[in-house]
């Protein structure tokens, strides 16, 4: 007996020693292989991975530099956490010559917005002046946080919703010549602190909605404040954000507050919304990422009103810090995932991101696995924007998440000081008066954009050091388009308070693609909501189009698809919001396609 | 908290008798409430799965080793303190980091004694190696309770009338009394608001950490003056480790000091009687 207890006691000893061992040294490796992989050459990239974000701004004439909000005075301790957004990209094309434009939006009072021209010669040129949408972050009206491009009128020319924490603006654009403020008589509110608003036709009558998010309390004005207990009153569960906005487009340049009709009361922290028709009835339905609670699934009843199903479905079962959200389908499978970006700063916070995958095929009420961990996509950092696009024309989708939320001096971290608050009462959490100074702090900062490649079947390999030269900007929207004509996605991303870094994709690799524009007739004109379905050697992928996604910003219009070797596509299936599908076999590859819907609305 | 069994009952009356025989189940019945209370109101698992891998582990854990190392067998109660306690206080998007730190807990009570004693408290030991050690997978529970009072009041009032039965009030008062004054000070030292010093108390992982592992047992030491010293040391360290920025201070505090105070005390005071660990 004594022999045996001698022996489970050397067991025991082991074990425990080989545990702490080895918990140790896993989580040592771990932090130091965590970083994309070691640096590499772009032609070593190139050779390796087929291409290279290579930046180009410079070349591209693209000089912009973001300036954070101002505050109130009552904020200056924390002022570079409260004023750590508003850096925004949305691609459009105004004045619908074929060639991709840039609107990056800023948010100091009396600094301007930059719409970049494309010069069709790689060059760009801000004419947001002339355009008239420079000069919009005034005293009264508030700084500019993001915008959406939507052709409200089906007139054919892309319109502009500004939001801001201050009035949201509408723009008209008039023949692409100039964009005309009509804001007032719009019915658009006189104060939102937005961080998210996207265009999409809810009810598929054929007009672009409206759907803005809140972030903080539409009451207060951050840069004038009679109070300073404006912050979330809770970490996980604070419901006490700005107000969510839906309008209904009445076609005539009105729109109609249909929130509370339509079942959007929530008044948790918006950052981020995406819309699309993920039950397969036909309407879009609505996702929101919160920060400081769950997120918000709202399946559309035909049109008639939105429920929210969150819970039920899996996507809003725990708190997390939502920032972003995005739709892919990674594996092929012709099922649109869902992607939401959160927080994770090793052994204080591992929130993680999820890819929600449906469990099923569409049904009414879709349920979700989050399987961002199995496909090789949870961990970024303190993430903001992503997006999805075949960022190597190889058939599968990639993702790149925007990364870092205040890089202040470096060697320093305001994490201990923030643990202190967010793990207290609501009435202490609740005002920023309790919070402790930052004092120029770190947090979170200096964090590399994450560009994981999607090696087939949905798993991916993080490449963020090995296809662009680091970078450590505080990351905030990103944007795909090809902005140079050339059957790739460049990709652009907007850093807070600071330059936007064009990503100019060089390609090496032998790969194919196709492009479709779409064009609404019964559907809008922009044909938001509606969803292409590409077949190819043996393979379907599905996307759809979107009037903003990601945080804070908006990909291009037209829809790029990556088809590897494959050099022939057998069918293209495209579902509009009119309900009507139109079918395409064999259309021809490596070229863009403009698609118009077939049967006009009677 | 660990629960205790005392092999001296004595039977005068029902109340002595309920609490010799029973009191042990109290512990883990009221660890049990604040994860329904916590999970009800406001989901503060992530998920079930985790709670269960790391109770189920310290569990088994517990009674085999209590077979095969000390050749007995054991009372659970305090194993599923210990289970229960890491399932809500580590954070990982992995299952197998509750598996190890239910491990690694039970095992420190088998392999770090003295004089046939474990010293240091299970769960403090395993969660403070796992967030100090392995923090590229864990996390802590940095959250708070959110919005309703209620609760909050409940376990609060329940968690003293607990360790007041248990005779451990003086611990948690005093634990208490220090930090508030610590925070004051802190406050003054750092220029942040005493409230936000003072903030951390009113979270889960504090409440938690008073009332029972500060008051665990099997890992104070035997007098009442040497625990009011000892928790004052608690207090007085995590005061320095938080200035100097440790978030999980408080574990990292009592994990230093409480096994060097019951080591000191046993090396001075053999126990007279033997105390088994219910547990």
């Amino acid at each position: 007996m004594s022999g045996r207890k001698s022996v489970s006691k050397i067991i025991t000893v082991i074990l425990f020693i080989g545990l702490l061992a080895g918990t140790a040294l896993l989580s040592r490796q771990k932090l130091s292989s965590g970083n994309g992989g070691s640096l590499q050459t772009k032609e070593q990239a190139l050779e390796k991975y087929g291409f290279y974000l290579e930046p180009d701004n410079k070349a591209a004439d693209i000089n912009f530099r973001h300036q954070s909000p101002e505050l109130d005075p009552k904020l200056k301790h924390i002022a570079p956490q409260i004023a750590s957004m508003g850096a925004s990209v949305s691609v459009v094309d105004f004045d619908n010559d074929g060639w991709n434009d840039i609107y990056f939006t800023n948010s100091r009072t009396g600094s301007q917005n930059a719409l970049y021209r494309n010069l069709h010669n790689g060059k760009f040129e801000n004419v947001a002046v002339q355009m008239g949408v420079a000069n919009v972050n005034k005293k009264g009206t508030g700084v500019s946080m993001g915008a959406v491009w939507g052709d409200y009128d089906n007139d054919g020319f892309e319109d502009l919703l500004l939001y801001k924490w201050g009035r949201p603006e509408l723009f008209h654009n008039e023949g692409g010549k100039k964009l005309v403020n009509v804001t007032e008589g719009s019915g658009l509110p006189a104060w939102v602190n937005a961080n998210s608003a996207i265009w999409f036709d809810f009810d598929n009558d054929g007009l672009l909605d409206l759907f803005i998010g809140g972030y903080y309390d539409e009451k207060y004005d951050l840069s004038n404040l009679n109070t300073t207990k404006i912050m979330p009153e809770s970490f996980r569960y604070a419901n006490n954000g700005g107000r969510k906005y839906l309008f209904k487009n009445m076609g005539n340049g009105k729109f109609k507050d249909v929130t509370i009709e339509y079942g959007l009361n929530s008044t948790k922290w918006a950052l981020a919304a995406g819309a699309a028709d993920l039950n397969g009835d036909g309407y879009p339905d609505l996702i929101i990422a919160n920060d400081y609670n769950v997120d918000e699934f709202y399946i559309n009843q035909h049109g008639k009103r939105f429920v929210e199903r969150g819970k039920q479905s899996g996507i809003g079962d725990i708190p997390k810090s939502g920032m972003s959200v995005a739709f892919g389908d990674i594996d092929n499978s012709g099922l649109l995932g869902i992607y939401t970006t959160n927080i994770t700063e090793k052994g204080i916070l591992i929130q993680g991101n999820n890819y929600w995958k449906p469990t099923g095929p569409q049904m009414q009420e879709p349920k979700y696995a989050n399987l961002a961990q199995l496909a090789g996509i949870e961990n970024a950092g303190w993430s903001y924007g992503e997006q999805f696009g075949d960022l190597n024309n190889d058939g599968y989708m990639d993702l790149y998440v925007a990364n870092g939320f205040i890089s202040g001096k470096k060697g320093t971290s305001y994490w201990y000081d923030y643990s202190k608050v967010t793990g207290g009462n609501s009435n202490i959490i609740g005002d920023a008066a309790n919070w402790p100074d930052m004092e120029g702090k770190s947090q979170s900062g200096y964090q590399q954009d994450k560009i994981w490649l999607n090696n087939s079947s949905g798993l991916f390999e993080d490449v963020s050091e090995k296809v662009s030269p680091y970078a450590d900007y505080d990351g905030r929207a990103v944007a795909m388009a090809d902005l140079w004509n050339r059957g790739v996605l460049d990709v652009i991303v907007a850093n807070q308070n600071n330059i936007p870094l064009i990503y100019k994709n060089i390609q090496q690799n032998n790969n194919h693609w196709i492009d479709f524009d779409l064009h609404g007739t019964a559907s809008n004109a922009d044909a938001v909501g509606a969803k292409v379905e590409l077949q190819w050697s043996g393979r379907k992928q599905v996307q759809v189009i979107t009037g903003g996604i990601g945080f804070s910003s908006q990909n291009q219009h037209r829809m790029h698809f990556g088809l590897g070797a494959g050099n022939k596509v057998d069918r293209v299936l495209i579902h509009w919001p009119s309900g009507q599908t139109d079918e395409i076999n064999n259309p021809e590859i490596d070229k863009l396609h403009n698609i118009k819907e077939k049967k006009a609305r009677a | 908290m660990q629960a205790i069994e005392k092999e001296n009952r004595t039977n005068t009356g029902f109340w002595s008798f309920w609490k010799a025989n029973y009191f042990t189940y109290v512990p883990p019945a009221f660890i049990t409430l604040i994860l329904l209370i916590g999970q009800i109101f406001f989901g503060i698992l992530d998920s079930y799965i985790n709670v269960v891998a790391s109770i189920v582990t310290s569990v088994v854990a517990e009674e085999l080793l209590a077979r095969f190392v000390l050749g007995t067998r054991k009372n659970l109660a305090s194993a599923y303190i210990t289970g229960i306690s890491v399932g809500i206080l580590i954070r990982s998007n992995m299952v197998w980091p509750y598996v190890v730190t239910a491990l690694i807990s039970i095992l420190s009570k088998y392999v770090l004694r003295y004089k046939g004693r474990h010293l240091w408290n299970p769960s403090n030991f395993g969660v403070s190696w796992m967030l100090l050690m392995a923090s590229a997978y864990v996390a802590g529970l940095g959250i708070q309770w959110g919005n309703y009072v209620l609760p909050m009041c409940i376990i609060w009032l329940l968690g003293i009338g607990i360790v007041y039965r248990a005779k451990k009030l003086h611990i948690t008062l005093v634990y208490v009394i220090s930090f508030t004054a610590l925070a004051y000070v802190r406050s003054l030292i750092t220029g942040d608001a005493f409230l936000a010093e003072l903030a951390p108390l009113t979270g889960p992982m504090y409440q938690l950490f008073i009332f029972f592992m500060i008051t665990d047992p099997g890992t104070t030491v035997s007098t009442k003056r040497g625990q009011i010293i000892v928790v004052i040391l608690v207090a007085l360290v995590e005061f320095v480790l938080r200035l100097d920025g440790f978030i999980y201070a408080p574990f990292y505090a009592l994990c230093l000091v409480g096994p060097a105070a019951k080591f000191i005390d046993l090396k001075k005071n053999t126990p007279k009687t033997e105390v088994k660990l219910a547990v």
